[in-house]
């Protein structure tokens, strides 16, 4: 090999070196600077009220309890429907026609529901329940959010329960028992851990999604009355800090600052929860 | 006992057997129906989503056939409406974000997989998979109070002074100097997207057999000839799913563009010029559509940018399946 060619493959690896160093450099530099200014506004606009008073109109006092007892609801009922279908789906491809074809079409268009843009099913929801019924409501909001955390839950079902031995069925339904209860009892259960990881992610993915809210649970100046009936438009965080956000008035933009920690803060927490239960798994 | 009893027939004496089977088995048949019902929700959700979309678009459709995607009018007054302002800055936003992401994506994945120390390796990755799920809303806000004031003024302002009249940089660069505009909307797309697809890319870097990347080490090749002629080569297809994947993301994305994209339906004219993409034009006007036929020509807008997005993420997972890649 010539002198030349050796020098030229040293300078091309030393060159291709840096520039690895340095984009991860730039990029970390970059989020690092995203999450200064979230943490440093943040803070600013956090205080007492934010968690007692119902958002103000500009220029008074007031907080974001409304929004975030709102977000919680929605989020919560969400999960609720996602959890039954996303389960049971994912449990069907993994026990079941998981490989029949229509099996296969169902997990190719879960992997596209699993990418595809938020703010459709928003369109998709408010030509479902909202353009019939006249009315814009927290249920519709929790609608679109359930259909946005199934692809994820079934997703994350199907390969949980794929990891389980076949032995363990096979040892269930030599005891006798029906195949569907060996799935309930004895898979489900083995499957667990990551059947709460999958939740938790499905949780973190629809708490801050601001885009499909919009035109389903729109937003609430007050608290729904009752509390918890969500037939009515209902505050949520991101709408919430949308709408501060492009306002013109400084309170407003600092409320919509310590909502954008708060949701930040909380999906962080989940999927870090999320992450110690993988690992857990894991290890047993 | 004659022949035509016998199926009825059990042992004369003693209990009848208890089989499992059968007491189990109504059970089950509701509980395999149940699980093909929940899959069959998903099927049906998204052909719910096409056909709301063209049901709900319908009337803007017909009304302004072909030329509703060709057409760069776009007026709630005269209710005239047409769709190439938003699909051109969707298409030119996401792919400029992509050409800015895809580099340093790349950089970053080869750096945790090759040469980050190891101490530093799992803090690093960590991170960069939790960035990956802060939420987009996060990210438009800092675009928006951030990093708009600081492009407009080391950024937008000297090149804008530096260019010579008529030449080509004044015609790329002009518009008002506030940092709201097509490129700075693509470098805020870019930054959310680089995350995930850093992740992504690492993990599948992650999937290449020891031995080949040791052999190829072993045979005197350096970091860069490993990565670019062996390991990256070996995941080619998974990497391109991966991108169309952050490419998809960047089309649909919503909330990081909406705030610093600067919202008008014309055709942009440079680098700088406001714009607008589907899902931005969407989120601002939707509430506050004039007439049915506005609503219907933004969910038209919503069919549009479904086709495009359905065709890359498909093409995207198609891509990753033959890797062999859960993702």
């Amino acid at each position: 090999m010539s002198a030349a060619k050796l020098v030229r493959r040293r300078v091309s690896d030393i060159a291709f070196k840096i520039f690895c160093v340095g984009v991860t450099a730039l990029a970390l530099v970059a989020l690092a600077a995203i999450l200064w200014s979230l943490l440093a506004q943040g803070f600013g606009g956090l205080d007492l009220d934010v968690f007692t008073m119902s958002t103000p109109a500009a220029g008074s006092r007031g907080g974001l309890a409304n929004a975030i007892v709102g977000s919680i609801e929605m989020c919560l009922l969400a999960m609720v429907i996602a959890l039954t279908i996303g389960v049971l789906a994912g449990t069907w491809l993994a026990e079941y026609g998981g490989r029949s074809p229509y099996g296969a079409v169902v997990r190719f268009l879960n992997d596209v529901l699993l990418s595809a843009p938020s703010i459709l099913v928003g369109l998709f929801v408010y030509e479902l329940l909202v353009a019939p019924f006249h009315g814009f409501s927290g249920f519709a909001g929790a609608v679109a959010l359930a259909l946005l955390a199934v692809p994820v839950i079934t997703r994350t079902t199907e390969d949980v329960l794929l990891l389980q031995s076949a032995t363990l069925r096979e040892a269930g339904v030599a005891l006798g028992a029906p195949f569907s209860y060996v799935v309930r009892q004895i898979i489900w259960r083995s499957a667990r851990g990551g059947l709460l990881t999958g939740a938790l992610l499905a949780f973190a993915r629809i708490s801050g999604e601001t885009a499909p809210l919009l035109f389903t649970a729109l937003n609430n100046q007050f608290f729904n009355k009752p509390w918890f009936d969500l037939r009515q438009q209902t505050a949520n965080l991101p709408v919430v800090i949308f709408n501060g956000a492009l306002s013109a008035y400084d309170d407003l933009r600092r409320l919509a600052w310590a909502g954008a920690l708060l949701i930040a803060v909380t999906v962080l927490a989940v999927t870090i929860v999320a992450r110690i239960v993988a690992q857990e798994q894991k290890r047993s | 006992m004659s022949d035509a009893a016998l199926p009825n027939a059990g042992p004369a004496a003693g209990p009848p057997v208890r089989r499992a089977a059968p007491r189990g088995s109504l059970i089950g048949q509701i509980f395999e129906g149940l699980c093909f019902a929940a899959a069959t929700t998903l099927l049906l959700s998204l052909g719910g989503i096409i056909v709301s979309l063209v049901i709900g678009g319908w009337p803007a459709l017909s009304k302004f056939g072909l030329g509703f995607l060709f057409s760069t009018a776009w007026n709630p007054v005269t209710d005239v409406y047409g769709a190439a302002g938003p699909i051109v800055g969707t298409l030119i936003t996401a792919a400029v974000a992509l050409i800015i992401a895809l580099p340093i994506a790349g950089g970053v994945a080869f750096f945790l997989t090759e040469l980050c120390p190891a101490p530093l390796r799992r803090p690093i990755g960590t991170a960069v998979e939790l960035l990956a799920g802060i939420p987009s809303i996060v990210y438009g806000m800092w675009g928006l109070f951030v990093f708009a004031p600081l492009f407009a003024r080391w950024i937008q302002l000297p090149l804008m002074s530096a260019a010579k009249p008529g030449s080509l940089l004044e015609s790329l660069t002009t518009g008002i100097p506030n940092g709201s505009g097509i490129l700075p909307a693509s470098i805020i797309l870019a930054i959310m997207i680089l995350p995930f697809m850093a992740a992504t890319l690492r993990e599948l870097l992650l999937t290449v057999p020891a031995a080949v990347r040791e052999s190829a080490y072993g045979l005197g090749a350096t970091t860069a000839e490993v990565v670019l002629s062996v390991t990256l080569p070996y995941v080619r297809q998974g990497a391109i799913g991966a991108v169309m994947l952050g490419l998809g993301r960047a089309l649909g994305e919503t909330m990081a563009v909406t705030f610093i994209i600067g919202n008008s339906h014309t055709f942009p004219k440079s680098m700088f010029d406001s714009g607008s993409t589907i899902a931005s034009t969407i989120a601002n006007e939707f509430t506050e559509a004039t007439s049915p036929i506005h609503t219907a020509a933004l969910i038209s807008l919503g069919l549009v940018l479904f086709l495009i997005t359905f065709v890359v993420l498909g093409l995207a997972r198609l891509l990753l399946r033959q890797q062999g890649a859960k993702l």
